[in-house]
């Protein structure tokens, strides 16, 4: 089954990191990716920008509106996501203890919602039947 | 057949239902990865056991029988299913599938689903009470209102509790499995503090019906008992002790109307030697290894409690030595008051309240009620009322069990 995992991070002391340090801790990231990679477990995912270089979408008084910045401002912001393919929680928390990114923020990982997603996978196929047909 | 031979049949049957369903329900669980599939199929099995072993006997593994035939009823069940839902179909394929391999249920098998079944209902992905309830209802097989009853809330509030503990084991895929070697001192930490706060809750019958939670207390040793079997780790041994020592004192603890008798008003022919020897020969097992806890510790300084004839032939020293043991392992401001209660003891009240007044200016315990009755307590030794009395209605103010309260406006009482 899937499993999204969401690495939070605390931006300023992920800034205040020397550069040497930074490079380090994100070939360790890297290195690790490709472990997972290499097992079948890395179903994919990426590195998120600064928060405030985000906004915000709200439903307000029949409108939308935007505000700059992430939707809970809080010390640890995600700063990556990560997709990964696990045979139950336990097997994904197994895997993902050892990824270097738990020692610089916490990670939350969340079953995928199965039945959702192959909502959406039909409907992504059959656009993609209906496109090629016309 | 004779109706004496069908009421010995449904003796046994009876019997067997309380020895053995809560196993069956474990391996039927692992099976069918399905609590409600496996519970109904359980009693399925246990109806058709009564009405087959009339006619055929009863045969030679009556478990074994037991788990084959709820696993056929949960195909059934499966099946009529089908009807409704095709994606099903896969499901009940699977397990026809397997029936070569299920032939053979060893003993072996059916205890380490015993234990699945333990490591899965405390998960720490489920909310701590949720553990609680899953596992008094799906391994001890209590009902939802006694577990109810024990914790003071109504049974919808438990019923939602265990529904939606199960929804989560289902959709958040957590495994019935044992932990594996790395994984399992941060489970097992979990399991433990699961009968720990179900033998608590049993043990400070502070409120509620006293019947239901004195069980509370039965059902976490038996726990425990089960668990120290299935699997041999010090700290699993140490806690058991813990029980078993505080359990052997359940009786001297209160007066007959539920007020408290602190330890060294106790009459100590009241305390259960069975349960206190057993529990010192578990400590000297779990400290042999090594490898031991804080839960071990603990019940050496219970035990060293259990073992002085008197009060004042008790041996400060070696329970001051323990609680320095306790603080290096997990140092908490709790540990450090009652480590300073200790000291009073052996060097005179002033040593104690030197560091008692010390923990109480760092904050953390300025909320706790027994820490005001300690100081209380050593301020009365030292013949200094007007301290004792501020002290106490300090504990007072912050004490809501009603025991305690009644035993801290006594104390006043007595000052006044």
């Amino acid at each position: 089954m899937k499993f999204v995992c969401l690495g939070y991070i605390d931006a300023a002391m992920w800034e205040s990191l020397p550069k040497e340090e930074a490079e380090k801790a994100m070939e360790a990231c890297m290195a690790y990716d490709n472990e997972l990679r290499k097992g079948g477990h890395f179903a994919g995912g990426g590195a998120l920008s600064a928060p405030q270089n985000g906004v915000t979408l709200r439903h307000q008084d029949g409108q939308v509106r935007v505000t700059d910045g992430p939707f809970i401002e809080t010390k640890e912001q995600i700063g990556g996501i990560l997709l990964l393919e696990a045979r139950d929680l336990n097997h994904a928390i197994q895997l993902m203890s050892k990824h270097p990114g738990v020692r610089m923020g916490p990670f939350e990982i969340r079953p995928a919602d199965d039945a959702m997603n192959l909502l959406i996978l039909e409907m992504s196929e059959r656009l993609a039947r209906e496109a090629e047909a016309s | 057949m004779v109706e004496e031979d069908r009421q010995d049949l449904r003796q046994f049957v009876d019997d067997l239902y309380r020895a053995e369903s809560r196993r069956v329900f474990a391996t039927l669980v692992r099976l069918l990865n399905d609590f409600d599939l496996a519970e109904e199929a359980m009693h399925e099995a246990f109806t058709s056991a009564f009405v087959k072993w009339q006619e055929e006997g009863i045969p030679q593994n009556p478990r074994a029988w037991l788990v084959s035939t709820g696993r056929f009823k949960a195909i059934d069940t499966i099946r009529r299913r089908v009807r409704f839902d095709e994606s099903l179909g896969e499901i009940a394929k699977r397990l026809d599938h397997e029936k070569d391999q299920f032939a053979a249920i060893d003993e072996e098998n059916i205890e380490d689903d015993r234990l699945r079944l333990i490591f899965t209902c405390c998960h720490p992905a489920l909310p701590p009470s949720a553990q609680v309830a899953l596992t008094l209802r799906e391994v001890c097989g209590l009902r939802t209102e006694e577990i109810a009853s024990a914790f003071l809330t109504t049974p919808p509030t438990i019923a939602q509790r265990i529904v939606r503990g199960k929804q989560k084991i289902r959709d958040a895929g957590i495994p019935f499995e044992i932990p594996t070697v790395p994984q399992m001192p941060q489970r097992l930490d979990s399991v433990l503090s699961v009968i720990y706060l179900v033998f608590n809750e049993g043990y400070s019958a502070s409120s509620g019906k006293t019947v239901t939670r004195c069980d509370l207390s039965e059902e976490a040793i038996r726990l425990g008992r089960l668990l120290a079997q299935l699997l041999p780790d010090p700290e699993v041994v140490g806690l058991l002790a813990l029980m078993l020592i505080q359990e052997s004192r359940r009786t001297a603890r209160t007066t007959p109307s539920g007020d408290i008798i602190l330890l060294e008003d106790q009459d100590r022919s009241l305390w259960i030697q069975e349960y206190i020897s057993e529990g010192v020969e578990l400590i000297q097992r779990a400290l042999r290894t090594r490898r031991f806890g804080v839960y071990t510790i603990q019940a050496a300084i219970a035990a060293v409690h259990a073992e002085a004839s008197s009060p004042e032939v008790t041996d400060w020293s070696q329970i001051i030595a323990l609680y320095d043991v306790l603080s290096r392992i997990e140092s908490s401001p709790v540990v450090e008051l009652n480590r300073a209660v200790a000291i009073a003891m052996r060097d005179g009240p002033e040593a104690g309240l030197t560091i008692i007044d010390d923990i109480l200016t760092e904050g953390t315990l300025s909320e706790y009620h027994l820490a005001h009755a300690a100081r209380a307590d050593l301020c009365r030794r030292m013949g200094n009322t007007m301290e004792a009395v501020n002290a106490y209605r300090r504990a007072l103010e912050l004490a809501k069990q009603e025991p305690e309260r009644r035993f801290l406006e006594g104390r006043l009482k007595q000052l006044s």
